[in-house]
């Protein structure tokens, strides 16, 4: 805490950077088998929404909230999945996009429609109020404590080493270095690919439910394409090339616009810069060994040139 | 074993294979041999069920394959090299060893996750099954090497012990002599009459005409997506048609890259 302290954190800060680690990790998931999502935000979304209804409506604790919106954003990626991970690559990206700014309009139009049904079928003409479209559910009690995200991140990490070690790990990262060698040596792609997605889309989910009861306030808007690349951006600083970089990702980029507020407006130009130099010269991302191997050995030729010796 | 009945495949207007059929026997190493471009690589991407033929049909053991999903093909017992290798390059040999193994293994994710004793007996099993084909090939040194930075040589022959870590009935191998010397060939063609003699059945495409006469029981002919002559090698080898075809050109090839 008194490092937090230090570097100009609050706990709150600290608690939205967990949330995006937990985000970061589950994009890699997908990443790790070769698949370029965008639905997270979707499933995000739709996270927080089930998660927030189920503590707010059903007058379940936070835990209750979590397992409803895991499995809400699990049920809802299997028959997405099934049609649109036959798409590789920005194809897939685009219809994933697709996927966030169709749950993003159901949001928005989720009373009406609801009020409509309800006219039809009992006649009741009056107002429906259950998500209350763009404005957004609002006054959520604050449920989420830091170590409630420390656990689950544990958990999660837990899990996805210990996938790493299975045969479903092991026929992720074959089905992302050669999808058609894959499937020759006895792997069912297909069905991989829909597992991660489901996995991915629950992580999402439980982020999102952390989220509502963190921001205490939830709006359709956090299904869109901003979101989605925001969370792609935590597992590309981060690297992909083991689940620690989408953990650190998320955690450097939640807590960069708080030390910066110094900065004022300049801040996001500031946070755009950094992503940029790390693209450019760690393109494995932050945590990953061999790209600061090579950024070493760059600068020490550098200064070799510079002091007239011979290049090695 | 495996029998394809009147199989082709166009694409679009292109006649890759045209009406093949043709027969592999159970232990027998079978030869398809045939110019560039005669559609040697389509005829197994159909096997494998990377492709799927246009018309016709592929059985084996008596069930047809010709729509079926790759990684069921593979399952019934059929396993393939490629023509231009092509390992996981970010994974270890071994790595590549236990991932062809996939099929075979049964532990859920659960029990990954709790250390069940059977998925500790199957990952065991599969790392020793593993290691017994690294040290068949002679490649024991390679187990923690990244795949990507073997030799060449090590790289061949590591596809085709990944291709038998799937446990064939059935192995097609897709030009298993691409760039290699005289030595390595027929150290390779060794190999493949060892598995003949342990019962497995190949069917070897080959440019190597000296790698055909050493393992071959029989061998097919394919030109412009057509059979054009099927026998034994010394029948083929007289056969005109070969010879205009195919054999006299590959042997002033020969001697031009000599």
């Amino acid at each position: 805490m008194d490092l937090l302290r230090a570097l100009g954190l609050s706990e709150t800060a600290l608690q939205f950077m967990l949330v995006n680690s937990i985000l970061g990790l589950s994009i890699y998931l997908p990443l790790y088998t070769g698949m370029f999502s965008l639905a997270n935000a979707g499933f995000m979304a739709i996270g927080a929404y089930v998660g927030v209804l189920t503590t707010q409506m059903l007058g379940l604790p936070l835990g209750g909230g979590l397992v409803a919106g895991m499995l809400v954003a699990g049920l809802i990626a299997l028959p997405i999945g099934l049609p649109v991970l036959r798409l590789r690559d920005l194809y897939l990206a685009i219809a994933t996009i697709g996927f966030g700014e169709v749950v993003n309009i159901i949001l928005l139009n989720f009373d009406n429609f609801a009020g409509n049904i309800r006219e039809a079928l009992t006649g009741e003409t009056g107002r429906f109020v259950l998500i209350n479209g763009a404005r957004g559910i609002r006054g959520i009690p604050k449920l989420t404590e830091t170590w409630h995200l420390v656990l689950f991140l544990v958990i999660v990490s837990y899990f996805v080493i210990r996938l790493h070690r299975s045969r479903l790990g092991r026929a992720m990262a074959a089905v992302r270095q050669d999808e058609h060698v894959a499937a020759n040596m006895g792997i069912n792609t297909v069905h991989v690919k829909n597992v991660v997605f489901i996995l991915s889309a629950m992580l999402a989910g439980a982020a999102g439910v952390f989220s509502g009861h963190l921001t205490r306030i939830i709006t359709p808007d956090m299904a869109q394409f901003g979101q989605a690349v925001d969370i792609l951006a935590y597992a590309v600083l981060g690297g992909t090339s083991t689940f620690v970089g989408p953990i650190v990702g998320g955690l450097v980029l939640g807590a960069l616009p708080e030390m910066l507020r110094f900065l004022a407006q300049y801040r996001g130009v500031f946070n755009g810069l950094v992503l940029l130099l790390v693209i450019v010269y760690l393109p494995g991302g932050l945590i990953n060994p061999a790209g600061w191997r090579s950024v070493w050995e760059r600068l020490r030729n550098t200064r070799r040139t510079a002091t007239g010796q011979p290049n090695a | 074993m495996l029998e394809l009945m009147d199989v082709s495949r166009h694409f679009g207007g292109l006649h890759a294979i045209s009406h093949v059929s043709m027969t592999v026997q159970p232990g027998k190493v079978t030869g398809l041999i045939g110019p560039n471009g005669a559609g040697k690589t389509t005829l197994i991407n159909s096997i494998s069920g990377l492709d799927h033929p246009t018309s016709g049909r592929i059985s084996f053991n008596g069930q047809d394959i010709s729509r079926m999903k790759p990684f069921k093909i593979t399952r019934l017992g059929i396993a393939r090299t490629y023509q231009n290798i092509r390992l996981f390059g970010e994974m270890t040999a071994l790595e590549n060893l236990l991932i062809s193994q996939h099929g075979r293994g049964h532990a859920s994710l659960f029990e990954a996750l709790v250390f069940t004793p059977r998925y500790r007996r199957e990952e065991q099993a599969l790392r020793q099954n593993a290691h017994a084909l690294l040290e068949r090939f002679g490649l024991e040194h390679a187990a923690d090497v990244q795949a990507r930075t073997l030799p060449y040589g090590d790289q061949r022959r590591l596809e085709m012990a990944r291709a038998l870590a799937t446990q064939p009935q059935l192995i097609l191998l897709d030009e298993p002599t691409a760039g290699m010397n005289a030595v390595e060939t027929h150290s390779l063609g060794e190999q493949i009459i060892r598995l003949r003699e342990e019962g497995l059945t190949a069917l070897v495409i080959e440019h190597d005409m000296s790698l055909i006469q050493q393992v071959c029981d029989e061998i097919y002919v394919l030109n412009f997506g057509q059979i054009i002559a099927h026998g034994p090698h010394e029948q083929i080898k007289h056969n005109p048609v070969v010879v205009e075809a195919y054999l006299g050109e590959d042997e002033s090839e020969a001697h031009g890259a000599a």
